[in-house]
């Protein structure tokens, strides 16, 4: 795509079958010899990561799907006799209950390397973007999936998150109702609720698979950035995919897959809420409903704002805004290491949403309102306000000649000082 | 962001998801911030990484709930064979059936159209109490007694707040408004509670020469209940031992090997033409 094919077909098969499918063409271009900038760290193996956990997700969720009972009365039983009674069934359950937490904090690790390093802006905003839309898609999954073993977090969550939309009714009186009794099926959660819920569930991970192919297309299009942000000038600044990043990559998926592992064997059920191992009951309402970590800064920015329906606003904008990043950001460059007024807002970002995660997990009350209203704020302001005007005032420090200078250093410079003159020691210059 | 933030951050990460993993499948989520007081850590046997299940427990277990807890409880998910199942009280097949044939169940319809009452099997499911919720409301003064399959999982603190339960009947304290037929508890939510004491010293015999106090019937049946909740804990444990080694051994070839893979681009060599 990006550069010339140098794929050689040797054999009469691979010339015939080159002429008519060059699937071999492809993945020897792509992902073999697909030049790669020689400098990426260990953030940029989450994108393989996220691949795998995608694979997992949907062979767990395939055969737990053969065993699921997606009725009211058989839901709960059903999944539990996933955990007594079929061969394995406990590893595929919590495999894919866990795997949906990795998932997430494997993306959000994946995000925020694309924001630090600013690998939105051109020429990858549509690349971006593709990003953003799988994100929506994980989220719309994630939920859809959490309302499955129908415990009863399960079951007001649902209630919780689809009475949102009956904001609506602010805007059009009975627009909303009307829209949230469609979605449920009937006048409240219930059987047909749980059953579509399923069948999108199944859907929606496929979904996911074609906008990732998407995604790496339009990566392989302009190649990987780099922590420089610099674009790729020689060849010398790229290495090819394999056997580089094949091994990289590689080597801190396994990494990932050990801590994955641990959670999995050691504390399954860490990271899920005692409450979802009750049966739904509708008569009953829990203390507290709370939804999975990885949804807590989202609903502590929805329960920040007063108004219902500007809550919704706020919950929806907090990630429609993130497709709008590539051209909020004014500045001329792309990494934040060469960024030091944005630096530190960068991290306040981080902090905010960390921040943001733990206030959704409390009571929106007292101390912890007055600081998720204050979070919030600073969640868009970093957005709306911050990126487009950091960008324009901040003077950058010197980006380095190439990708190559920094990664090598004196070592590079000792062996081709013509190649990189400014790293050379001033007596030496003379 | 460099590659030792990263290795940092990682090794964080790894000590936040496994650090509090003693409170292994039970523990509560930071939601849990209002009433239920502090429930303090038992030591189990069968706490993570390597921890098994004391079959001899799961047994005095067992028979405190079956003396015990059955009158009122119900345990919907079990059926009699699993007490004989590897990784649980293990209970000799015969005696499986032994205990099975105790309890008498409904079956049919017969070739005449009847149902009718024989003697449960080992596959069978164990007997409930009562036929429904409103007959077990009626017998429990409007309470119903929550099914026990799960329950070890379904409380923040699992286990631990199963023994602090049954341990936890006190005086109700001066000032308390105690409700008519509500009992003082410290471990329950709002400290009161429609359950009875159920334990007393000496109202289960034990055989095996346990001291027949309520520390250990409330310590043994809460073990009972950890395995009905996670009857593949030993299994989990075992293969997870297993998984881990083999990650750590092929974390180390793959460092190694990217380490080999990765010199000729740090020394300056001549790289392969792509």
């Amino acid at each position: 795509m990006a550069h010339p094919s140098s794929y050689q077909p040797n054999t009469g098969i691979e010339r015939w079958l080159d002429a008519r499918l060059p699937i071999v063409r492809v993945v020897h271009d792509q992902f073999m010899v697909f030049p790669t900038p020689r400098n990426l760290n260990y953030w940029w193996t989450f994108g393989g990561i996220l691949t795998f956990m995608l694979a997992v997700q949907i062979a767990t969720g395939v055969v737990l799907a053969m065993h699921y009972v997606p009725t009211e009365s058989g839901a709960f039983d059903s999944v539990e006799k996933i955990m007594r009674d079929v061969n394995w069934g406990w590893l595929l359950r919590y495999a894919h209950s866990v795997g949906g937490s990795m998932f997430f904090l494997a993306v959000y690790i994946h995000t925020f390397r694309g924001l630090y390093y600013g690998s939105y802006k051109a020429p990858r905003e549509v690349l971006w973007i593709l990003g953003v839309l799988i994100l929506m898609l994980m989220i719309a999954t994630a939920f859809m999936g959490y309302s499955l073993p129908w415990g009863q977090m399960s079951f007001w969550a649902v209630t919780v998150i689809t009475n949102l939309f009956s904001s609506l009714d602010a805007v059009i009186p009975g627009l909303g109702t009307r829209l949230v009794q469609w979605i449920w099926g009937g006048f409240a959660v219930g059987g047909p609720t749980l059953n579509r819920l399923y069948s999108l569930h199944y859907l929606f991970p496929f979904l996911i698979a074609g906008v990732v192919a998407l995604h790496i297309w339009a990566l392989h299009i302009p190649g990987n950035n780099n922590p420089t942000g610099i674009d790729v000038k020689v060849p010398a600044d790229t290495v090819p995919f394999h056997p580089y990043y094949t091994i990289k990559d590689g080597f801190a998926l396994v990494a990932f897959i050990l801590v994955f592992a641990a959670v999995v064997f050691y504390a399954p059920n860490f990271l899920g809420h005692p409450d979802n191992y009750v049966p739904a009951n509708p008569l009953q309402t829990p203390t507290h409903i709370v939804p999975e970590w990885y949804f807590l800064p989202f609903y502590a920015i929805l329960r920040a704002i007063p108004n219902k329906l500007l809550g919704v606003a706020a919950l929806n904008g907090s990630i429609l805004i993130l497709f709008f990043v590539p051209w909020l950001d004014t500045s001329k460059v792309r990494s934040t290491r060469y960024r030091p007024i944005y630096k530190w807002f960068f991290w306040a970002f981080v902090v905010t949403c960390v921040a943001l995660g733990y206030l959704g997990a409390q009571q929106p009350e007292g101390l912890y309102l007055v600081l998720g209203r204050i979070f919030t704020a600073y969640y868009f302001a970093f957005f709306l306000v911050v990126m487009p005007v950091v960008g324009l005032i901040e003077k950058p420090r010197g980006l380095p000649g190439s990708i190559t200078e920094p990664v090598l250093g004196p070592e590079a410079v000792r062996a081709r000082p013509a190649k990189a003159p400014r790293r050379l020691k001033p007596e030496q210059v003379g | 962001m460099n590659s030792s933030s990263f290795v940092l951050t990682a090794g964080a990460l790894l000590l936040a998801l496994t650090g509090p993993s003693a409170a292994e499948d039970a523990s509560g989520t930071p939601a849990n911030n209002n009433h239920a007081p502090e429930i303090a850590r038992q030591s189990w046997s069968f706490t993570p990484p390597f921890g098994t299940y004391d079959n001899a427990q799961l047994q005095r277990g067992f028979q405190v709930y079956k003396e015990v807890c059955a009158n009122c409880h119900s345990m919907r998910l079990l059926s009699y064979r699993n007490l004989g199942e590897p990784g649980g009280p293990e209970f000799a097949p015969k005696a499986v059936e032994v205990l099975a044939s105790q309890v008498q169940v409904t079956d049919g319809p017969n070739e005449k159209g009847e149902m009718f009452q024989r003697p449960a099997r080992p596959s069978d499911r164990f007997r409930s109490p009562f036929a429904n919720e409103q007959l077990a409301r009626l017998a429990n003064n409007g309470a119903l007694p929550p099914d026990l399959s799960v329950i070890a999982k379904a409380r923040p603190g699992g286990p631990d707040y199963v023994y602090a339960l049954l341990t936890g009947y006190r005086p109700a304290p001066q000032g308390f408004a105690l409700t008519e037929g509500m009992h003082y508890n410290a471990t329950f939510p709002g400290h009161q509670i429609a359950m009875a004491p159920p334990l007393s010293d000496g109202v289960v015999a034990y055989t095996d020469g346990t001291k027949r106090v309520v520390d250990n019937y409330a310590r043994d049946v809460s073990a009972f209940l950890m395995w009905a909740a996670e009857p593949k804990l030993e299994e989990r444990h075992t293969v997870g031992a297993r998984v881990m080694i083999f990650l750590i051994v092929f974390l180390a070839i793959m460092y190694l090997a990217k380490r080999v893979v990765w010199t000729r681009v740090h020394h300056g060599k001549k790289q392969r033409t792509a």
